[in-house]
């Protein structure tokens, strides 16, 4: 039996942390990891956000981030135990034998250099080709991958290029070498919907092609079933379940696996109201100044109190800067906005107290959508005393009763942002909204930048207040999962135009128009097979 | 509480020496600040510790006094300073548009003409009193906070929560102390520290060339010029104040490297 190319033996990372106010300390960010991975297989590394599946991944290089020691256990490479290599030793492997390819691929390029020079680059350093045999195969690569005009592309700088087909030239780079491994870390992730199939299908191709093993980290457990043989869930540095992506899929062992197989099956039935709506967009359309276009154009759409309107597209559609127009930070062109039965000002300078009050915004981003300097008591404070004039006991009994509304409790009054996770500061920007005692709330895609179980709760928490408040959402996201968890009526948008908007019953089922059918079929599916009937 | 690192608590230590020095010279000096006690330039001893000036008076009670009129002065002209120029700054930031372009352009064509000069022609038509030198020293220095208030605000002016206190519909005072200043405030304290002794450096540097505080009075940058002639005789009084000066610099940017890497660690800092 041949050795395999990758073998992870008991492996132990830790890193230095420095808590403000005390002393540093050694905290384990993974602990007794085992894998190992034959020649032309994928494993997935599958995990929410510090669970230590980049931080393994890097290790397959025996590298670790700024601060991180690979502490204890074996790595081995072809054979040979890597992690007390030299530095020289390594120098060799990286690159050569063991490659890269990196989420953010137009941070990964150099903009000042043709993709062919960068591309190569790795390649003939390492002596592994001459220039002309690396181009050639740089080529035969960019083929493989089904990049535009194969033989040209490479002229070609990375601006000039759509961010899916710079992810392929990142992958090209990578297996330019002719590695022995591969490690992918979350390469589609910041991809839209409809270009990430592209660039997933192009990946697996090229690695069936070539035959390497790779090592694919993934937060979307639907994606690695598309493209792993084995997949490998892991949890805060340890592993939860190892198995084969059948067995992962199919009949999951563990509870945490079996809640990351169920979390984009939940669906509701759609609610419908008679009454006037509560918003009312009427051909509205926006520009950006001195951009010579809409960005919007004649967008119609309406929201019932007590029901959710999700808007749908991907990046640049033109759904955030339909509620940038709907708050009054951008003033639109033409068209007319209605809320709550009155006509809405087109900037923000003439809208009522009530208008304010009434219209409530979630960002994506709770990070920056908070004050790092103020308490959470502050936060949610603010907008009682600001638009209800509360003070002492009945303000510090409200804020309370806002807390424990988002299951928190009075325990958070006097924390900061910084001391929260990712789920608990959406928990309280959902609170400094609610606090406003809205008509309307905008959530934009306020539950991408977090991991899927998260992210649910977060989803079950806006839909639960719903039933309690009677607020209506205008619900901005890219992903169909949580739309039809929440929507009741959807409007899909493309290039600043709405194409299919109705009750979410009539959206979501055939006959589709073009760009409808091309988003619904590109969502990944959690199970085997999917990309290939999809792909074709 | 992280431990004070030792350059910061040796910063600390000598700057608290010079401001209870400053705060308390008419009882630490030894002697009146303008009196003649003994003979020209007379070397250090047991009656007096550092010797004395060029016409005969007690160069430490002097050196001590002369602390307290520069220390005062660059203090009071770094708040003038930083209150004008931050002030402005953050209301630029805040504002935007063709007032915030009008208000910078200004500043640029003020900081276009060397400062020195600006204030020695100013100085050399206004009668120069301790306000109208604090006030000059303050004005003029304000254009390098505003510059730097201004940039370190418009980065957090755009910032999602300073738009939603906007869509909550605050008023500007809201958003440029509670929301903007407070994050702001870091990259601020540590310039202040530096502003500081510019200011030190600033007032000594006008009283050299005879337009800052005006004698009998003492300040270290008088003191260099009274005692300059010296030199020539191996006499080291001119440099002792000059010494002081440069023992507050490095302490006070000492202190204010502390600070910075204290408060930047935290989230909004210019590090963060």
């Amino acid at each position: 039996m041949p050795k395999p190319v990758l073998s992870i033996d008991n492996l132990k990372i830790e890193a230095t942390a420095y808590p403000p106010g005390e002393a540093p300390r050694k905290i384990t960010i993974v602990d007794g990891v085992s894998l190992s991975l034959d020649k032309g297989k994928v494993l997935g590394l599958i995990g929410e956000s510090g669970a230590g599946k980049s931080t393994i991944g890097l290790s397959a290089m025996a590298y670790g981030r700024g601060g991180i020691e690979l502490t204890g256990g074996e790595i081995h490479l072809s054979g040979r135990e890597i992690r007390k290599a030299k530095g020289r030793v390594l120098r060799s492997l990286r690159g050569a034998e063991v490659t890269y390819v990196a989420q953010s691929a137009a941070a990964a390029f150099n903009p000042a250099k043709r993709l062919m020079e960068q591309v190569i680059e790795a390649t003939v350093s390492h002596g592994r080709a001459t220039r002309k045999e690396a181009e050639a195969r740089a080529i035969e690569l960019f083929h493989k991958l089904g990049l535009p005009e194969p033989e040209t592309f490479g002229d070609r700088y990375p601006h000039q290029v759509s961010g899916g087909q710079l992810q392929r030239a990142m992958t090209a780079m990578a297996l330019c070498p002719q590695p022995d491994l591969v490690i992918f870390d979350e390469p589609t992730t910041a991809l839209d919907v409809t270009t990430q199939l592209g660039v997933l299908a192009a990946i697996k191709g090229a690695i069936r092609d070539l035959g390497v093993a790779a090592l694919y980290i993934t937060h979307d457990l639907a994606v690695v079933a598309q493209i792993a043989d084995d997949i490998m869930v892991l949890r805060q540095g340890k592993t939860v379940e190892y198995g084969s992506t059948e067995q992962i899929i199919t009949a999951p062992q563990e509870d945490y696996t079996k809640a990351l197989v169920s979390v984009t099956a939940k669906e509701h039935t759609e609610k419908t109201s008679d009454q006037p709506p509560v918003l009312e967009v009427k051909g509205l359309s926006a520009e950006y100044r001195g951009m010579g276009r809409d960005v919007l154009s004649d967008i119609n759409i309406a929201i019932q109190p007590g029901t959710t309107l999700a808007v749908v597209g991907e990046s640049g559609s033109g759904k955030s800067t339909l509620a940038r127009v709907i708050t009054g930070l951008l003033p639109q062109k033409a068209g007319d906005v209605t809320f709550d039965g009155r006509p809405l000002s087109h900037d923000l300078k003439g809208r009522s107290r009530s208008d304010l009050q009434e219209l409530q915004m979630i960002y994506q981003m709770a990070d920056t959508a908070m004050n790092p300097r103020q308490t959470v008591g502050t936060i949610i404070g603010r907008p009682l005393q600001f638009y209800f004039g509360m003070k002492g006991a009945a303000l510090r009994a409200r804020t309370i009763e806002l807390l424990e509304e988002i299951e928190l409790g009075a325990g958070f009054m006097d924390r900061y942002p910084a001391e929260l996770s990712g789920g608990q500061k959406q928990r309280v920007c959902i609170a400094r909204a609610l606090a406003a005692k809205p008509k309307l709330i905008i959530c934009d895609e306020v539950t991408s930048a977090l991991d899927p179980l998260v992210a649910e709760g977060i989803l079950k928490l806006l839909y639960d207040l719903q039933a309690r408040e009677q607020v209506s959402y205008m619900f901005i996201t890219h992903d169909i999962a949580t739309v039809k968890a929440i929507a009741d009526t959807i409007a899909v948008m493309h290039l600043g135009k709405v194409v299919r908007y109705g009750p979410k019953s009539s959206v979501l089922s055939p006959p589709f128009d073009d760009y409808t059918d091309l988003l619904l079929r590109s969502v990944p599916e959690m199970r085997l097979g999917w990309m290939e009937e999809v792909a074709g | 509480m992280r431990s004070i690192p030792l350059p910061a608590l040796i910063g600390l230590f000598i700057t608290g020496l010079f401001l209870f020095t400053a705060v308390f010279a008419p009882w630490i000096a030894p002697y009146g600040v303008s009196k003649v006690v003994g003979d020209v330039w007379e070397p250090a001893s047991g009656t007096f510790w550092l010797g004395t000036d060029n016409i005969g008076r007690d160069l430490l009670s002097r050196l001590i006094c002369g602390g307290q009129t520069t220390i005062f002065v660059a203090i009071a002209a770094t708040v003038v300073s930083f209150v004008t120029g931050s002030i402005l700054g953050l209301f630029a930031a805040v504002v935007g548009g063709w007032i915030d372009q009008l208000m910078s352009r200004f500043v640029d064509l003020v900081m276009a003409i060397p400062t020195l000069i600006f204030a020695l022609v100013v100085l050399s038509v206004m009668p120069v009193t301790i306000p109208v030198l604090i006030l000059v020293m303050g004005l003029l220095d304000s254009t390098r906070v505003f510059r730097l208030s201004r940039a370190v605000a418009s980065d957090i002016a755009v910032m999602e929560y300073v738009e939603a206190a906007r869509l909550r519909g605050e008023g500007r005072g809201w958003v440029i102390f509670r929301e903007i200043l407070p994050n702001a405030l870091s990259p601020l304290v540590a310039e202040a520290g530096m502003r500081f002794i510019f200011m030190v450096l600033f007032v000594s540097t006008l009283s050299f060339l005879g337009l800052g505080v005006q004698p009998p009075a003492a300040d270290w940058g008088g003191i260099v010029k009274e005692n300059k002639d010296g030199i020539v005789y191996g006499i080291p009084a001119a440099l002792l104040p000059a010494i002081a000066i440069a023992a507050l610099s490095i302490s006070v940017n000492l202190v204010a490297d502390w600070v910075l890497d204290r408060t930047s660690s935290l989230k909004g800092g210019r590090n963060a």
